[in-house]
This record gives structure tokens, sequence and C-alpha cells, in this order.
């Protein structure tokens, strides 16, 4: 099979992938000083830029949205239980024996089912958290009676505590996306890919699947 | 066309930033300036006292002075009887006691104990001119001491332990010339000694503040808006507003900041949103007792002894008595970090002869209400006065000693140094029973901090309360705040997850790394 240099992630994609990247790490960092775990810029500093910050990742989140759903990209996303065990055992085994990726990269499938899994979860489910929690946060009000025209929540203690746990969540999932980039076709094609758009694939026309009963450890080795 | 449709977005732009910016020009006032504008206009009294003719009499008497005030001023001595400065007492509604009469007459503090039977030492603060020995009032308006008040010669003054009179030295023709509004030389010439001296009671009331700097007092500064105590503590047929919670029981009549900046001060709303559990006292009176120490502990216990059967005083480093024969041993701290508490404006205090519940722990004496989940409650800065005080252990009532008299033998302990002596003839004097038994119980008082505000840039920073070591707010528990609190359960998990993933992900690229070399050979072989 000859290989071709296709136009995989889209200007807005990538743009939207560091854009968000550079936020959730500022966030992050910002975050967790006023978590009280380290101090950099200053208690009030920190929380300015975090508010300022989250502002531009609910914009960034929203046009991302919009974007997906135009464009039906969001169906890159939809998960599947298919292959989900050839692209854990890859993982696990595969990869240390020079094996070839279980799923075949294309324009109209570009994440593997473990990847699908992860970032469902965490547009579903861990972003939503934070961000959720975020705007609590942000428009927590005391308890008050002068009716102010906003949340009355007993105690700040549970918003605090959620959004903590999606920061860690986060946190956890940058750790090894990280690493992840660097298991592509080789060590940098992942980062070329999302920075150029353009990634070395398998040139097939058609979108399919590679058997998995073929794709046995017995017969790779 | 795109080319056009940016330069046309560019444009507009820029014209919206331009019309925003020119026509902001004639900006509103701020309120500080508005402020300032007000308070920078000398107010011009309407009179001159110094052509009164009945001014000009040679009085030979104070009562006299006050005759001559009355003849014009005729409807202001039954302001005055009416007032607590007169009566020592106000009408005062307490959570489950009703309504009370309380005041100096009745309160214990932590401090020279009580009144009762000390009366005429006290009455060298009354505005009235004269209390009998057994510490009644007068009756007759001409016993109102308006001078007190309102000499502006700043050369009046009281004699000691004389119910109140004047020294008999004084130019009552010159100082009745020249009356006029109160200044803080008035008010604190009685209320920066409160407790037998300066700085004793309150912590940020003190005599640094007859000419303050900007240092000590924002507001009341001499080279800045020279706020005198009445500008602030605004005054109706005399009846001044404000009060201090030692005495106080109502959330009403109350001083409060709002009087002039308002419950929305600050440009960021992230600060203005704090007024609504943060008292403005709290950030912006980071610390008191700036320019004199002030007493933080007194111990009754140590008082009598006697070196060479004579009373003695001891002093500390910044030269404030540490220890006195008469009173005990004392604490003093300078330039003191308040303590923080909830407070919704009611109190509910100790009064004579009130039943002692639990006497292992500190008695407070004046317990102020509050907590977070109180909407009126808000965070309040205080001193905590701590003190040691003798009680009955048989009846488990504080005592209220005879302090002062003019002869041995009488029973005073500043004279006879007797605990039993002091307390037979003080709780005889003050109505309540006494088995003949004196023990020490260390009871607490609480001072609301009001005084000496910071500039802002001076004032408490995000980070003083908002950090886990050593927060301003570490006594308040009942509430999560960012910065301070954390669950210990998530954190740790947290930390676990992330050190996992860490070691996951170098196990995983170690091996991959060593596999792919040993891959590589065998692929070169």
């Amino acid at each position: 099979m000859s290989k071709k240099r296709v136009y995989i992630y889209k200007g807005f994609e990538r743009f939207w992938h560091w854009m968000q990247a550079i936020l959730i790490f500022f966030l992050a960092f910002t975050g967790f000083e006023i978590h009280g775990t380290y101090s950099f810029f200053g208690y009030r500093d920190a929380v300015r830029y975090h508010n300022v910050a989250a502002y531009m990742f609910i914009a960034l989140i929203v046009f991302a949205i919009f974007w997906h759903l135009t464009t039906g990209e969001y169906k890159q996303y939809i998960p599947t239980l298919k292959n989900i065990k050839a692209q854990l055992d890859y993982y696990l085994f595969g990869i240390f024996r020079n094996a070839p990726h279980p799923t075949k990269k294309t324009v109209l499938s570009k994440l593997n089912p473990l990847q699908k899994l992860t970032y469902f979860g965490l547009k579903i489910l861990v972003i939503p958290l934070s961000v959720t929690s975020g705007l609590l946060y942000m428009f927590y009000r005391y308890p008050s009676k002068q009716g102010i025209e906003a949340i009355n929540i007993q105690s700040l203690e549970f918003i605090a505590i959620f959004h903590t746990v999606a920061a860690i969540l986060l946190v956890a999932f940058i750790i090894t996306h990280l690493y992840l980039i660097t298991t592509g076709e080789t060590v940098t094609s992942n980062l070329k890919a999302m920075l150029t758009g353009y990634e070395e694939l398998e040139e097939d026309k058609k979108d399919e699947k590679i058997d998995v009963k073929n794709l046995s450890t017995e017969k790779l080795d | 066309m795109k080319k056009i449709i940016l330069i046309i977005a560019f444009i507009s732009l820029l014209i919206v930033i331009a019309v925003g910016s020119l026509s902001q020009k004639d900006t509103e006032p701020t309120t500080l300036m508005k402020l300032k504008e007000k308070y920078s206009r000398k107010e011009k009294p309407s009179v001159d006292h110094s052509k009164f003719a009945i001014l000009q009499q040679k009085f030979t008497s104070p009562q006299q002075v006050t005759e001559a005030c009355e003849s014009c001023h005729n409807l202001t001595a039954h302001q005055v009887m009416n007032s607590n400065h007169w009566n020592w007492e106000r009408e005062e509604f307490v959570q489950g006691r009703g309504v009370i009469y309380l005041g100096k007459a009745n309160a214990i503090n932590n401090f020279c104990i009580g009144t009762k039977g000390n009366e005429e030492s006290c009455a060298k603060c009354h505005i009235g001119l004269g209390l009998d020995s057994k510490g009644k009032l007068s009756t007759d308006p001409k016993n109102i001491d308006c001078l007190i008040c309102h000499d502006n010669t700043e050369s009046y003054a009281k004699a000691p332990e004389k119910g109140g009179a004047p020294l008999p030295t004084l130019d009552f023709n010159k100082i009745a010339q020249n009356v006029g509004k109160p200044k803080r030389s008035n008010c604190g010439v009685c209320h920066f000694y409160g407790g037998g001296g300066n700085n004793v009671k309150h912590g940020d009331l003190e005599l640094s503040q007859f000419e303050p700097s900007k240092d000590i007092d924002i507001h009341m500064a001499a080279d800045g808006m020279n706020l005198q105590c009445v500008d602030c503590h605004t005054t109706e047929q005399h009846n001044i507003s404000g009060k201090v919670y030692s005495l106080s029981s109502m959330n009403h009549n109350r001083n409060t900041c709002e009087q002039c900046h308002t419950t929305n001060p600050h440009k960021d709303d992230i600060l203005n949103e704090h007024t609504l559990k943060v008292a403005c006292q709290t950030c912006h009176i980071p610390i008191y007792a700036k320019g004199n120490a002030t007493k933080m502990y007194w111990d009754w216990s140590t008082a009598g002894k006697l070196k060479n059967g004579e009373p003695y005083i001891e002093e500390d480093s910044m030269g404030n008595h540490a220890y006195m024969s008469i009173k005990g041993s004392f604490v003093w701290e300078k330039n003191v970090r308040p303590d923080y508490i909830w407070f919704n404006g009611t109190a509910s205090h100790y009064l004579e002869g009130d039943k002692i519940q639990d006497t292992t722990k500190p008695l407070v004496l004046n317990q102020l209400h509050g907590s977070y989940a109180d909407d009126e409650s808000k965070i309040y800065p205080v001193k905590i006065h701590i003190a040691k005080q003798p009680y009955d252990p048989v009846n488990k009532i504080l005592i209220q000693p005879k302090l002062y008299a003019d002869k041995v033998g009488e029973g005073a302990f500043w004279k006879d140094f007797d605990w039993v002596k002091a307390a037979e003839v003080g709780m005889k004097e003050a109505g309540l029973p006494f088995s003949g038994k004196v023990s020490f119980i260390k009871t607490e008082m609480y001072w609301p901090i009001n005084h000496m505000v910071a500039s802002k840039e001076n004032s408490v920073q995000c980070n003083e309360c908002h950090t886990r070591d050593n927060s301003r707010l570490a006594g308040l528990k009942d509430f999560y705040m960012p910065g301070r609190d954390y669950s210990a359960i998530v954190d740790s998990g947290g930390k676990w997850l992330l050190i996992l993933t860490i070691i996951g992900v170098l196990i995983h690229g170690t091996i991959r790394f060593y596999s792919y070399r040993k891959n590589k050979k065998e692929v070169s072989k």
C-alpha cells in the first residue's frame, strides 16, 4: 500500500485544538493557585486571569460545538465498542513488538476507538462538569436576603470540590494525551499532523477497518 | 471582496473605540471625590459665643455656666438627661431576656469590673457635674456638664475622684465663650482612656488619634480629611449614633461605613460581592493599636502583692504597666492583627448577679451573635480581651469588688488589698449575695474594631485570607473559602491519580524505548 499526504485536520480544528490546549494549561495553572496548591501570580491576579480565560474557553467551546455540528465532524466522536480490545491490546502489547496500528486513520475516521471513547467522555462528562461547576463558582452568591438576581446556594463547598475533581481529571488526561502523541507512525508524526493538518496516511479510497481476527498476536509473532 | 469586508470591519471598530473614548470626557465625580468635596468645606458656626452678654459675667462655678447655656438652649437639658451618656444605661432588648436596662450602671466588664461602689472615681468621665457618694444621678439640669463635650479651648478638665466636678482652677469665662461642636479632643479625653489608661479598652481608640497621621487613620488624619468624631457619629438631639458592644445588645442606631460610602464602593465587582458577608472593617483595618499598645490580658488574681508593705508597679519593655499591686498583671500588645467573628449586630451580656453556667470554660461577658448561615451576619474584626476576675465559687456569680475609697479601712481593694473584704463591701453595695469565698475565673470580652482605618493600599490583601497557611480567617470554620479550604480526600486522591499516571506513562515509554531498539537490532540482523 502506498502512502499519501492527506489533509486531515482543518484550519479551524487546529486552531480550536491548540487554543483549547493553551487555555486548559492556563486555567489549570491559575486554578490550582486559587485552590491553594502554590503561589505564583498572587491570589487576586490568579482569580482575575482565571476568570478571563474561563470566558475565552466558554466562547471557544461555543464555536467548536457550532463547527462540529455544521460540518458533521461530531460523528468522529460517537463511541464504538468495535476494535476496542484490539486497540487496548495494541497499547499494552503490540506497540512493544512494532506491530501496526490496529485501526486505520482516514479522513472520515481519524480517531481510534479508545480515542473516541476518551474524547466522548471528556466532551460529555469532564468538560461539562468543569464548565458548569466553574459557572456556578463564578455566579455563586452568598446566601442573601437581598434577593440578588443570581443563584443562592447555601455553600460553595460542593461546587468547589466538583470543580477540583474535573480539573484533576483534565490534568490526568493531558499527561496521558501528551505521551500518546508520541505513539504515531513516528514519534513526531501526530504532532506534525496537528500543526500542519497533513498526515501521511495509507492510500485507500474506501473507509474500511482492518479485520480484527487477522490481527491476533499469534500471527504477528 | 474579502479584503473590503475586512477593511470595513476594521474601520468601524476604530470608530466605535474613538467614539467611546472621546464621549467619556465628562465623567461623573466618584463617591470619593464628592466626599472629599463635602468634608473639605469647613462649617462656620452661625453664632459667636464670645459676643453673648450672658457669657461676659464672672463665673465662679460650673453650674453657673450651665445655667447660662440653658437660658438660650432651653430644650437641651431634657435631651441630655434622656441620653445614655447621662444615664449610664439604655433600653435594650436581649433575646431570651426581654427588655432590660443595660449600661455602665449594671454591666460587668473585663477592666475595673463594674461601677457599683466606685462611682466617684468612674464619674471623672461623666457628663454630670456631681454624683453623690451613693452614685445617684442629679436630677437638677444645672448639673449637666456642657463644657466637657463643647469646650473648644482644650483647657477644660475634670478633677479626679470628685464625682464629675471640674478642676477648680479653670477659666470658665474663656471656656464658656469658646464653645462649639465637639472635637476629637472632647470625645477622646474620655473614650481614649477608658478602663484606666490610654488604649486600655478598645485597641482602636487612643491618644495618637487626637492628631493622627494617615498611617494611623486615613479618615481622621490631621494632614488628610481631618474628620472629627461627630462627622461620622452623627447626632440628633444629643442622641449620638454608634455604640460599643460591651454595653449594647440591639442592632440599631449603629454607625456604618455606608453612611458615606455605598454598599458597592469598589470598582472591582468581586470585591463588591464580598460586602454581602464581610464588613468593610475586616479588610480596611488590618491592624489595630497602631500608635500605642493596648491591653490584651488583665489578671486580677495576682493583685495585692506588696513590697515593704507598699503597693508597687512594674513596667514592660514598651513602658506599659506589666504589674500593679492594685490591679494585677497585664499583657500589652502593639500593632495587633484582629481576631475575626461572625456578627449580626446583636449581643447578649453577663449582668450583675447572673449565674455562671460552666465555671470550667471562660465566661464570655458580651456574647456577639452571628454565623455564616445567618443572613444578617458579616465577618467583623474584633479585639478579644481576656481577664481573670474574682467570682464567688459557692453562689457562682461574678464578684463586684469595692475598689476605690478615700481612706484605708473602708474595704476598698485599692487601699486594703483584701479580696474578701472588698468583695463583701462591693457585693453589699450591689445588693448581691456573697458566700465569703473568692475564686478567679477566666472571662472574655469582644470589642469590634471600627477605627484606625488604613488606606486602600494598606488594606488586607486577598491572599491574607485565601490561603492555606495562617489565614486571617482560619478560625471561621463554618463555610468553604477558596484558597483556604479543600477536600482532603479529593486532593490526596487527585495527587495519587496524577502520580500513578506519570509512573504509568514513564514505564510504558521506557519499555517502548527498549523494545524499539531490540526490534531494530533484530531487523538489521
